[in-house]
């Protein structure tokens, strides 16, 4: 490293071009589709609510999206019955 | 029949009301019939940039509704006379406008105008989506600054969706317009370059409009900038991007700011 690297800023438009470049190819692609997190959460709440009764607010559906992965996380709280009075005792 | 450009942006602050003005100008100067829609229903501006805000009678939404005449609603420029303005109204809200009143008026000022520039208003809306649903052709008002350059791509999947032109499979010719522009700082790598936002929107460019003080100093007279003015650095940026919207193959010159003796000595670069 030179004495002269201390006095280099790091430029921030390449962080703005790397950014934006990235956003916006998933926001390219997801254009036009309806949103997909509502829709999984849609569902994900149909196939639950079939078997356990939930409330709506239970149900945490989030993506978060990498450069080459996104990870989808699914967060379900069932209250325990003696917090449900009306829940299916019995 | 005229020809119909909506300036947008989705962002709001980026210069949509100057340059379409300063656009407008810029052609009614060549001779051609001019005339700048305001869109922005309940927040018009336009007609103060004109520098024609207490001319204003009637408005676009009095037209819809058919409590006024186009001709009574068009207010001439003092300063041009091939240039018309047809203000927004200040009291309604943006539900004032229907698709077919808009239909009814473009249609009207095409018979009559060379060129119709529509002022978008901000977001992507419905007054936004009307301004825009029977252009011919789009300026993209940007700044190069990261959430002007997501909203004008925003705004470019609006206009290849949502316009007329579009959905009748036609194409929509689009330009990207930069306003704003800081040599100095691109230059040190401090700001998005034209390079850099003409890649990500891949859409052709029409111009550089440098940040300029004499773009305030116009809207503080109630001038187009290039009608106060034409002799500055933003003016005559307006001015060439105005002939190549009319169609000239002129080449659009990239601002240049030399380093400074400090820049170099501090061994910053360009990205």
């Amino acid at each position: 490293m030179s004495i002269l690297d201390l006095f280099k800023r790091r430029t921030s438009a390449p962080v703005a071009r790397e950014r934006l470049q990235l956003l916006l190819a998933y926001e390219r692609r997801s254009r036009g589709q309806p949103d997909l997190v509502s829709i999984l959460r849609e569902e994900i709440m149909a196939v639950i609510a079939k078997h356990v009764q939930i409330d709506q607010d239970y149900l945490q559906v989030s993506m978060d999206r990498g450069a080459t992965m996104s990870t989808l996380e699914i967060d379900i709280q069932i209250p325990n019955k003696s917090a449900m009075p009306l829940a299916m005792a019995g | 029949m005229g020809k119909v450009v909506v300036v947008t942006s989705g962002k709001g602050g980026v210069g949509k009301t100057t340059s379409t003005a300063a656009l407008g100008a810029a052609v009614a100067r060549t001779g051609k019939k001019v005339a700048l829609v305001d869109f922005d229903v309940g927040l018009r501006n336009l007609d103060l940039i004109m520098g024609a805000e207490r001319r204003v009678v009637f408005d676009l939404v009095n037209v819809i509704q058919g409590t006024a005449k186009l001709s009574q609603a068009l207010i001439r420029d003092k300063r041009l006379e091939t240039l018309y303005l047809l203000p927004a109204s200040q009291t309604r809200d943006k539900d004032a406008l229907t698709e077919e009143g808009v239909a009814e008026v473009i249609g009207r000022l095409r018979q009559v105008f060379d060129y119709v520039f529509c002022d978008s208003p901000a977001g992507i809306e419905r007054g936004a989506q009307l301004a825009m649903r029977f252009a011919d052709e789009a300026v993209i008002v940007t700044n190069p600054e990261v959430s002007s350059v997501r909203d004008s791509d925003r705004i470019i999947g609006l206009l290849d969706a949502r316009t007329m032109k579009a959905e009748q499979g036609e194409h929509i010719a689009k330009h990207v317009l930069v306003t704003r522009y800081d040599a100095a700082r691109a230059a040190r790598g401090e700001m998005l370059s034209i390079d850099d936002v003409l890649e990500i929107l891949s859409t052709p460019l029409l111009g550089i409009i440098p940040e300029s003080q004499d773009v305030l100093r116009a809207s503080n007279l109630g001038a187009p900038v290039t009608l106060s003015d034409p002799t500055n650095s933003a003016a005559k940026a307006y001015l060439e991007a105005a002939r190549r919207l009319e169609g000239e193959d002129l080449p659009v010159v990239v601002p240049f700011e030399r380093k400074g003796f400090l820049d170099r000595l501090l061994g910053r670069r360009a990205a």
